[in-house]
């Protein structure tokens, strides 16, 4: 009994420390690898992934860095991220506007190619793409804001009038010019990256950024009156009363608008 | 037996079946190492697109969908359901290497295998120790590990540091840094750990061994009987345990490799000079009997 008893709790000593071993060196092993994981989540904001693509984290469990998406894009847009250099997970798929932007092609090859689903294959209208949002980013020297008709990134875009419109103002500096603003509208804004890519400065004035960078949200309780008031076909509150628009006063105007009058004087009170 | 312990490995199998007949396996192998990596490159190289992709994932003659079914497993466990295509490409994975053999893969296809062969080439010739030598059932833990660290992060964890894609990949689509995780597997094996990468720690191997448990092609000791103790397939063998149950097995027990780590080399068929391996189905049990055991059964016949 001794006999066999003794050599089997050698064995099991044996199995438990080799398993506690293993699984030490796989928790340290497993815990490094989960770092490197973490770390891969951060996708630089210059970097925009194809259309179609899911949510970075879940795009990253889905794309097995085949490369399919890459061979079948026409444009040479799409760049496999190479080990080492600071940027998306290496294998993955993204583009960079400035460099080639996307072309926006009708039947999304790529989204075609993806065999996983990485990019979305609900994905059939590229226009319905949201690859990132452009935002004009320095105005201080976009040549429009300056006053002058440049509006490349205006008539380059694949969505024009839609995503990006220009928006006149009076020009105070010349003051008998306009100012065409450049100015994006996020819903149609596919975030293609062509405005960035011809922007004529030396570095584009108008960029596209990843959605979670270019745009702030909106509380969700938030509402607009005036179109709260448009969905109601009448005022909200029933019997508000509209105030009268008190106008600052500008000298050298007075005489068109009345001089500041109190509504009503406190009895005894001095002037 | 010293003397002939002392001749290098295979050197007797070269002087009875030639250089050429000695290393067949070896150049087949290369051969179909270089005809698969040349498959990917017809395309960026020639702009022949018969095969499209990478290991992780292709797509051939436009209609074949294949998927490296590791890579995809830890996509479903990260959390993502694949699309058709590529469960379809990783079912025929499966089914070819469950029939030919897992570890045919690691042998036949993978691209770090020359890699590694270079640097047990390199060893052997510099007369080093073996080394470190983590257990064999460490690449299973590893294995483990990464499918449970792709579930908890929600990434296809192994593939940022799988070699095999990474250089495959590097080739294809260009390089990067791959180059130093390339070299650091080479100095791995070499001075650290003999072997140590494709036999010891590789999860995709694991995988692979998994998949080919019931693999029908199998390597056979069938002449074992002619057995002369050289020990070369020992010495060429990247899994050597895998051997003495076959080659040292009596009669009535199974001559086949059935030991899933086997990688269906061939290698141990090259070397022999006696021509004690070969390839064959697992459902083939003959052995050659010993000459006593064959003269009972003819005594019992004739009786």
């Amino acid at each position: 009994m001794s006999a066999t008893g003794k050599p089997r709790s050698v064995d099991r000593r044996r199995f438990l420390t080799d398993t506690a071993r293993m699984a030490g060196g796989c928790a340290v092993a497993g815990t490094l690898l989960a770092y490197l994981a973490r770390d891969a989540r951060a996708l630089p904001a210059e970097a925009l992934r194809p259309p179609g693509a899911l949510p970075e984290s879940d795009f990253l469990s889905a794309c097995i860095r085949c490369g399919l998406c890459v061979r079948d894009c026409p444009y040479d847009t799409l760049k496999l991220a190479e080990l080492g250099e600071d940027g998306p997970a290496t294998g993955t798929p993204y583009f960079t506007a400035r460099t080639v932007p996307c072309e926006m092609c009708d039947d999304i090859p790529c989204v075609e190619a993806c065999p996983t689903g990485a990019l979305d294959p609900g994905l059939k209208n590229i226009d319905d793409a949201r690859m990132g949002t452009a935002v004009l980013v320095d105005q201080e020297n976009c040549l429009n804001f300056l006053g002058l008709r440049c509006d490349v990134c205006y008539r380059v875009c694949p969505v024009i009038d839609e995503a990006i419109t220009l928006e006149p103002s009076h020009n105070t500096r010349s003051g008998h010019h306009a100012i065409f603003s450049p100015t994006v509208h996020a819903d149609h804004c596919t975030g293609c990256g062509v405005c960035e890519r011809s922007c004529v400065l030396p570095d584009a004035a108008i960029k596209v950024l990843p959605t979670r960078l270019a745009r702030g949200s909106s509380a969700e309780h938030y509402l607009k009156g005036w179109e709260e008031k448009e969905r109601k076909g009448a005022p909200v509150v029933e019997g508000i009363i509209d105030l009268p628009d008190r106008m600052p006063e500008i000298p050298g105007t007075s005489s068109e608008v009345p001089a500041f009058e109190p509504a009503f004087k406190l009895p005894g009170g001095g002037q | 037996m010293s003397a002939k312990t002392r001749l290098p490995v295979g050197q007797e199998a070269i002087q009875l079946k030639g250089w050429f007949n000695a290393h067949r396996f070896l150049l087949l192998r290369r051969l179909s190492q270089a005809f698969f990596l040349l498959l990917f490159l017809l395309g960026p190289w020639f702009g022949i697109w018969w095969v499209v992709g990478t290991l992780a994932g292709s797509r051939t003659f436009e209609v074949l969908p294949l998927t490296d079914p590791l890579v995809l497993a830890q996509s479903i466990v990260a959390g993502h359901l694949p699309e058709v295509t590529a469960l379809v490409g990783a079912v025929i994975v499966l089914a070819v290497y469950a029939l030919i053999g897992g570890r045919v893969y690691c042998s036949w296809v993978c691209p770090i295998n020359p890699i590694t062969d270079a640097a047990h080439w390199l060893h052997e010739r510099l007369g080093l120790q073996k080394g470190w030598q983590p257990k064999r059932t460490t690449r299973f833990w590893i294995l483990g590990t990464v499918l449970l660290v792709s579930a908890i992060t929600g990434t296809v964890a192994w593939e940022l540091i799988n070699p095999i894609t990474m250089l495959h990949r590097g080739l294809i689509f260009g390089m990067g840094f791959v180059w130093a995780l390339v070299v650091a597997i080479f100095l791995f094996d070499l001075v650290v750990s003999r072997r140590g990468w494709c036999s010891h720690i590789c999860p995709v191997g694991a995988f692979y061994s998994l998949v080919g448990t019931k693999s029908v092609l199998r390597v056979s000791a069938v002449n074992r009987v002619d057995c002369d103790d050289c020990m070369d397939c020992y010495a060429v063998c990247p899994e050597n345990h895998v051997i003495s149950p076959a080659l040292k097995g009596k009669d009535g027990e199974t001559p086949l490799i059935l030991s899933p780590d086997c990688t269906n080399c061939g290698r141990c068929i090259d070397v022999c000079s006696v021509d004690v391996f070969a390839f064959t189905h697992r459902y083939d049990n003959r052995a050659k009997k010993t000459v006593s055991t064959a003269v009972d059964a003819a005594t019992e016949q004739a009786a």
